[in-house]
């Protein structure tokens, strides 16, 4: 059963420790010589696909990644994990910037279907944009079936069951393949990439595509205005009655 | 002249493990791999002004027309006259070796070494994320001071991270970095975490790096792997009850077996590090070598690859200890050990020299890791600093506050620069660097000493306090200038190895004024520099076009340093010649300026490189590196003036002699207290 093949998209973004800061021109965030790295969902995603490949039901793992030049950096690290080769889908910096799902998920498709896939994995959402679409429109572009918020993966046969977190509680799937799955926080723990894994990784082969080679238009309709700080947290105000809580909510409008 | 007194003295090794180093035998780069020479390492580079013939243009890369002018102009009398005499044998390439000779040779630290090429470099980086991460998530330093041993887990992960065979060459299961990368990643683990660090290191820094340095390819093919896996450790065995500083008294001997097959060893080893977990010993003892020639036998040491397997290893309950608790520390016992003949490392009889290169090896490395731990502490130094607020005011503002900062991020910056720098030396292949290495071990060992310290005095109450972590680091830190060498024993191997080649220099000139006529040049040129120094004129050396022009300043600070350093090394030569080996009053304060020197040179060259590359830390270096030279050409300057000129040192020197005595005849203080009872 082990011929499935599996594509793991995985994003470069700002590294979550990393205190944000905003450009004074207010187009965007400062990442200049900031410290960036794999998005810890796609890291969850790339983990799961490993032990896919590990358990033996899954031949192959591919790490896919658009972005400048740096998104090597972060698709080696994914093949330090295991996974056994990668895509570049090299975008220009400028142009980067304006990356969006849409565009995103337009590549992974094209991707899926060039590359063969079965299984398409991705992080839920980027912890910089927080959108929370690209494997939605990815599952749409392809019109395959799609799990999302995954906090457990089974293959049974050649259908996958995926158990979903969601408000209400856990929620579970049967879904057919090729499928698309995005991956949730208790799905797994990624591991460390050890330095023995680095070094193999080094050997293992990164392809460098465009995205006019898969026929993709990277425009985009949308355009960002402004970038700003959240406004300041003013000190709250302690009162000593309800009656002069109301009041005071009446006073600043609230009520 | 001084030959085997140097060896003597300074070679005295503690078998106190240390925390990593790196190894790699003198080689470059890993098989495979062209060195990463660049324009600026292959450059000819102005060696001394006087003594040798000018190799060619020089190249200066700040020089102005004029200052080169200048120079060509104080020297060229002299130059003409020596021509006629050569050098006899390669000169050492050592900075320091060159500085207590009054000579500037700046081969190895201008400019600042940068050995690492692109592929070497971006592999390093993706190296630091994951073990840094390890040791942010995964290592509980204070779980494993607290329970006295490496948490299972954390060791099990440092296994399967690969941390164990850092050095080891890649074929042989290991990561095979070079040695300024294994810098890198022993700043990360110093940062966090000493007693892992000691694991880690009394390990593969001098635990098996014997065999990197000396095995046949069957010894490393045999054991490199699973050492490299982590799945057998290593421990360096040189220590015992008797033997400290004195390593050369060593008593466990090893007896050859009349069919020549194997050796019996038996002795006991006191204070091993990993001694409680390792299944691979170096071990290194007495053997019986008879000299061909006179057939007379004497003991000398021979070092050996023992297994625990090998029956007749035990090992004693862990020592409780101030600091790295989580290092295991035990006596090792060898009781009738049957010890194979191929397990001989190097060659019978040359055990001291294996047990010297091992640990000189690995001594940059310590400075590495010292430099992370100071990074570490200085950050929570600052944190507190910026945070506390005490008479209405952030405790940043306050001058005391700001000088303790200010002199901790210096001698972080100093002990940092000096690290990569020998590592970058050994990289490009240097085989002298061994007072290099020295300094930078004194050096980084009291400097770590000294910021933590401090940071727990910025912190007050609260940094004497557990919770926050730093009283474990100060008392991790204390072992650092006692063992792998003591800084006491290291400062008159630096003293005194410093002094070789100028007394042998100095012998020579004896010589040669026996037979004036046929060495004119050398009595000339020696004439000259004599002349002109106690003229007050200067040696004619410069820094000038070496260092950055805006450090121009600092840059005359180091030569009149080195000149008034050289002088005085040269007096007492005069004065003592051999007997100076006894003179340790002496000796410690040559010592001294000798890393006072060093250290200026280190930070003029790093700075100067950041200057030159327009690094957006530039500035900020440029005062560290100022503000250091400006105290450090101060205390060399009175330091030496006072040895140099003032009568009362004798005087000194008898007092501390005599107050000595008088303790150790009363078997401590003399005086009762000013009660009388």
């Amino acid at each position: 059963m082990a011929e499935l093949r599996a594509l793991v998209a995985v994003k470069r973004v700002i590294d979550y420790a990393v205190k944000i800061r905003v450009k004074p021109d207010k187009t965007g965030v400062v990442t200049d010589g900031v410290k960036h790295s794999m998005n810890p969902f796609c890291e969850i995603a790339v983990e799961e696909a490993v032990r896919l490949k590990e358990k033996k039901l899954v031949k192959e793992v591919i790490a896919v990644s658009c972005g400048p030049a740096q998104c090597q950096e972060t698709i080696r690290t994914a093949l330090a994990m295991g996974a056994d080769r990668g895509i570049h889908v090299e975008v220009p910096p400028a142009e980067a910037e304006r990356l969006g799902p849409l565009q995103v998920a337009q590549v992974l498709a094209k991707l899926a279907e060039k590359e063969k896939v079965d299984l398409v994995l991705l992080g839920k959402q980027a912890i910089d944009d927080d959108c929370n679409q690209t494997g939605q429109m990815t599952a749409g572009f392809l019109d395959w079936p799609q799990g999302t918020f995954a906090s457990q993966v089974t293959l049974e046969g050649d259908k996958l069951k995926v158990e979903r977190e969601i408000d209400g509680g856990l929620e579970t799937l049967r879904l057919k393949l090729p499928a698309v799955v995005t991956t949730d926080l208790r799905l797994n723990e990624p591991r460390y990439a050890t330095l023995p894994n680095i070094m193999k990784a080094k050997k293992k082969k990164i392809e460098v595509i465009k995205p006019g080679d898969l026929g993709v238009d990277l425009t985009s309709k949308l355009s960002v205005i402004s970038v700003e700080d959240p406004p300041q947290r003013t000190a709250g105000v302690k009162v000593e009655t309800t009656e002069d809580l109301v009041a005071k909510l009446k006073e600043i409008g609230r009520i | 002249m001084l030959g085997g007194l140097a060896a003597a003295a300074g070679t005295r090794i503690m078998g106190k493990e240390i925390e990593a180093e790196a190894q790699r035998p003198r080689q470059t780069w890993r098989p495979g791999q062209p060195p990463a020479m660049t324009a600026k390492t292959m450059s000819s580079r102005p060696t001394a002004l006087l003594g040798q013939p000018r190799p060619g243009p020089a190249r200066r890369p700040y020089a102005g027309g004029a200052a080169q002018l200048a120079l060509d102009k104080s020297d060229s009398h002299l130059s003409d006259a020596l021509n006629k005499e050569k050098p006899a044998k390669a000169e050492s390439k050592s900075f320091a070796v060159a500085m207590f000779k009054g000579q500037l040779t700046t081969d190895q630290v201008f400019p600042y070494p940068s050995v690492l090429n692109q592929e070497q470099t971006e592999f390093l980086k993706e190296l630091v994320e994951p073990v840094s991460r390890f040791f942010e998530e995964v290592n509980d330093p204070a779980k494993n001071d607290t329970l006295e041993m490496v948490e299972e887990t954390t060791l099990q992960g440092l296994k399967e991270l690969g941390a164990f065979g850092l050095q080891v060459p890649s074929e042989l299961g290991g990561v095979g970095l070079c040695n300024t990368q294994y810098a890198r990643l022993v700043e990360i683990v110093g940062m966090h975490d000493l007693a892992v660090g000691i694991t880690l290191g009394a390990h593969q820094s001098i635990g098996f790096k014997g065999i990197l340095l000396f095995g046949t390819k069957a010894q490393k093919e045999k054991y490199l792997p699973k050492l490299a896996s982590g799945e057998t450790l290593a421990a360096f065995c040189l220590t015992e009850p008797s033997s400290g500083s004195d390593a050369a008294s060593i008593r466990t001997s090893a007896v050859p077996s009349p069919c020549g097959k194997y050796y019996t060893l038996n002795g006991s080893k006191l204070w091993i590090s990993n001694g409680g977990l390792a299944d691979i010993f170096t071990v290194f003892a007495k053997t019986p070598v008879t000299d061909p020639a006179t057939g007379a036998v004497k003991e000398k040491i021979t070092a050996f690859v023992v297994e625990r397997g090998f029956g007749g290893v035990t090992h004693g309950p862990p020592e409780k200890k101030m600091g790295i608790k989580a290092s295991n520390t035990a006596e090792v016992f060898f009781d009738g050990v049957r010890v194979p003949s191929e397990n001989v490392l190097g060659e019978v009889g040359s055990g001291f020299k294996v047990a010297m290169h091992i640990l000189n090896n690995g001594r940059f490395g310590m400075a590495a890791a010292l430099a992370g731990t100071m990074r570490g502490i200085i950050t929570k130094a600052v944190d507190y600093a910026t945070n506390r607020i005490q008479f209405g005011e952030k405790i940043h503002n306050f001058g005391l506050i700001q000088e303790k900062l200010a002199r901790m991020v210096m001698l972080q910056y100093v002990t940092e620069s000096m690290a990569y720098m020998v590592s970058a030396n050994m990289d490009q292949g240097s085989t002298d660097f061994q007072i290099e290495a020295a300094i930078s071990k004194i050096f980084g060992s009291e400097a770590a000493w000294k910021v933590t310290d401090e940071c727990i005095q910025i912190m007050g109450g609260m940094g004497f306090m557990k919770e926050p972590g730093v009283e474990r680091v100060l008392r991790d830190l204390r072992i650092f200038r006692i063992f792998e060498g003591t800084n006491d024993i290291l400062r008159l191997f630096v003293a005194l190895q410093g002094c070789m080649d100028k007394g042998k220099e100095l012998s020579g000139l004896g010589s040669a004024l026996k037979n004036p006529f046929g060495n004119a040049g050398l009595l000339l040129g020696e004439a000259g520099k004599q002349l002109r120094r106690r003229a007050g004129l200067g040696s004619g050396l410069s820094l000038s076009g070496i260092v950055h022009p805006e450090l121009s300043r600092s840059g005359e600070l180091a030569v009149q340093a080195l000149e008034q350093f050289a002088t005085v090394v040269e007096a007492k030569l005069i004065k003592h010649k051999k007997g100076i080996v006894n003179e340790q009053f002496l000796l410690q304060r040559l010592a001294d300026g000798a890393i006072d020197l060093y250290a200026m040179v280190v930070v003029l060259s790093r700075a100067s490189r950041s200057l030159s590359e327009g690094h957006h830390t530039a500035q900020h270096e440029k005062m560290l590196c100022d503000t250091w030279c400006i105290e450090a050409a101060a205390r060399i300057r009175e330091g030496m003036a006072a040895l140099q000129s003032d009568p009362r040192q004798h005087e000194l020197y008898r007092n501390f002699k005599s107050i000595s005595k008088a303790l150790v005849e009363r078997g401590g203080v003399v005086t009762s207290n000013p009660l009388g009872f």
